[in-house]
């Protein structure tokens, strides 16, 4: 038998080949220290000794009340902020008592339809002093201005709420598919968003723009990077072509990455994006405030890569993954469960995903110097190929007209499918190993205990929605959504008329399909 | 020589997470069937639908949002009443064991191939049970 050797470790995850060893490359020089432009070590110059990373677990099922007492969980368990997974009807834009959301109420994340649903889920919460994220994209504005309406009941400053809304509506049409309109309205609504709050929501970031779906949709790491890079590209050319400053918007653009198995790869990733995006700030786009060239950007362990068999091999592989963001810089964090290839994560599976973080932050001693691969003539140089196969992928798309035509034409779509299908190939020929499942397998039965979604969700979701459809003032609800009809048709910020609706108890199903009857819908062409 | 086997990949239900069935539907089309992708969130009405119209002798299922045990017994059901049941029916994503097995005795699944599950078994799967002459 040939050793596995000969075949494996000549090239990275991605497909970057691999020098036997690495030595000094006298062309290049070690970036400037952490905290100097263009911040491939490190946005801060102490890092992590000044402030740990947010361990933010990602986290919604079932109904709001449930979700309310997880967070409660989390928070009690050392948590430092929240973030909310909604369940599908929620992000596409259709309420738990609708036709299609038949069986997908509260399956992946949590049902919110209204705000009387938002407010439940934040009871007892203090959003003045919490940070949160929600995942939430073609409603984005919808759930934000709930989210707006339920600190103001709470007594909140809006100018002090800090948080992220994804709200990044390119990476669905690329990878994620979960889109309502055309892109361009899509567009526009993105940018109401980051205008609102640059005016009166100063401290939220308005738009995570995100690799992380690209990543698990099958591309590569530089893909990844590549159409990430583009798209928030694109989200700044939109706001300044609404009037606003550079300076007054890019210091709150926050970004999204996966963190995947190729531990060295990851972290040229992720020093080759602080260092692209200060670069493209500050010369593209003649950013003079430095905060507009400081990437900030959240991790997630990569959930594509955790295994059905053998599950607990799945700590192992968060674990390494997490290190990796850590190791790259990352302001936040998300570990995966080892259970998550199966369901939602259970209370005890998400408690030792946060121990794993906890571990790392407290006794590895990883995070007591910045960029410990800082130098390493592997690293820099690995860093140095992960950023010119990424400038080439946004030259070839700058030569398209930019990222919309770009996914009009099926560029991005068609480069992951590519990858997805040629890495699935290498696993078939056992040339890519996933331990457990082409390799080391077993016969033995490793059972773990799951987390059971309440059957009962959707029908308290809908008993709640019926009644709400009832009692509230409906002569209103028509006024709210023929106001945004003409907006969503005009040129108005859509933002404080969204805030008007929620307070009048006007759905999310009734906003999208208000928006829907406005724009129409968009239907990919798909890309086998 | 005979006709090439003709499958439907369907993706029903609201998840948009196509990565599993585009490979599935290449690694079909690779193996020389005549593959035909419904694109995303399809009701197991417009499946049923587009089986009976394409003339397919086999629909691969794939769901990966938790919702199988609404969407597939309707589409089993659909099946029945438009006297198709000589169609295999196929499913794939993250169905826990219990359900993979209600799914099968009770519904008539053919088959139910879980994450990791190799594109070879999968294929060789439809071949031998759908290439049976009726």
């Amino acid at each position: 038998m040939k050793s596995p050797t000969a075949v494996e470790g000549t090239a990275t995850l991605g497909g970057i080949p691999l020098e036997p060893y690495y030595s000094e490359d006298a062309s290049r020089k070690t970036p400037p220290p952490p905290g100097d432009y263009p911040y491939t070590r490190g946005i801060h110059p102490a890092m992590y000794r000044q402030r740990l990373w947010t361990m933010r677990q990602f986290s919604g099922f079932a109904t709001p009340e449930e979700t309310n007492q997880r967070y409660h969980y989390l928070l009690a368990k050392g948590q430092t902020g929240l973030s909310v997974a909604f369940d599908l009807p929620t992000l596409m834009g259709v309420d738990s008592d609708h036709a299609t959301a038949e069986g997908e109420v509260g399956k992946c994340g949590v049902a919110i339809s209204s705000l009387e649903d938002m407010e439940t889920l934040f009871r007892g919460i203090p959003l003045a002093d919490v940070t949160v994220s929600m995942t939430i994209n073609s409603p984005a504005p919808i759930l934000f201005a709930m989210y707006l309406a339920v600190a103001e009941k709470q007594g909140a400053d809006w100018k002090q709420l800090s948080g992220t809304l994804q709200n990044d509506i390119l990476k669905e049409y690329i990878a994620q598919k979960e889109y309502l309109y055309p892109p361009r309205p899509s567009m526009r609504l993105v940018t109401d968003v980051i205008e609102f709050c640059t005016h009166q929501v100063p401290k939220f970031n308005p738009v995570s723009i995100s690799g992380y779906h690209i990543r698990e949709a099958g591309s590569t790491a530089v893909q990844e990077l590549a159409f990430t890079l583009r798209d928030g590209m694109e989200y700044v050319d939109w706001a300044l072509e609404r009037g606003l400053d550079i300076d007054a918007f890019a210091p709150r653009l926050s970004f999204f990455f996966n963190s995947h198995n190729d531990f060295f790869e990851e972290i040229a990733k992720f020093r080759a994006a602080r260092r692209m995006w200060a670069e493209t700030m500050r010369h593209r786009y003649g950013a003079q405030d430095e905060r507009s060239w400081k990437m900030r950007f959240h991790t997630q362990t990569a959930g594509c890569s955790l295994t059905w068999q053998q599950p607990y091999n799945n700590v192992m592989r968060t674990a390494i993954q997490a290190l990796a963001g850590v190791i790259g810089g990352t302001q936040s964090l998300h570990t995966n469960s080892l259970d998550e290839a199966y369901a939602l994560p259970s209370e005890h599976a998400v408690t030792l995903a946060l121990r794993t973080q906890q571990v790392i932050a407290h006794e590895s001693g990883v995070a007591d110097v910045p960029d410990p691969f800082g130098g390493s003539y592997y690293v820099e140089q690995l860093t140095n190929q992960v950023e010119e196969a990424a400038n080439d992928y946004i030259r070839r798309i700058d030569a398209m007209g930019g990222m919309i035509p770009a996914i009009e034409q099926n560029f991005p779509q068609r480069e992951i499918a590519e990858a997805s299908f040629a890495f699935q190939k290498e696993v078939e020929r056992g040339r890519e190993v996933i331990v457990g499942v082409n390799r080391f397998t077993s016969d033995a039965e490793e059972r773990i205990q799951l987390l059971q979604i309440n059957e009962a969700s959707g029908e308290k979701q809908r008993a709640k929605l019926a009644r709400l459809r009832k009692e509230r003032d409906n002569g209103k609800v028509a006024q709210c959504l023929n106001a945004l009809k003409r907006a969503a048709a005009g040129r108005e910020n859509t933002m404080p008329l969204l805030v008007d609706a929620v307070k009048s108890a006007v759905t999310v199903g009734e906003i999208c399909q208000a928006f829907q009857d406005v724009y129409g819908p968009w239907r990919e062409t798909t890309v086998l | 020589m005979p006709s090439p086997l003709r499958v439907l990949v369907a993706k029903p239900g609201l998840d948009g997470h196509d990565r599993g069935a585009k490979i599935i539907a290449r690694a079909l089309r690779d193996a020389g069937m005549e593959v035909i992708y419904t694109g995303l969130r399809q009701t197991p009405e417009m499946v049923v639908n587009a089986a009976l119209q394409e003339d397919v002798q086999v629909i691969g299922l794939s769901i990966l949002s938790g919702a199988h045990n609404a969407i597939v017994p309707r589409v089993m059901e659909l099946l029945r009443e438009k006297d198709m049941t000589d169609v295999l029916v196929i499913v794939g994503g993250i169905i826990p064991d219990e359900d993979a097995a209600v799914l099968k005795e009770k519904h008539g699944v053919a088959a139910v191939f879980q994450p990791g599950a190799p594109l070879d078994e999968i294929v060789e799967f439809i071949r031998t049970t759908a290439g049976q002459p009726a």
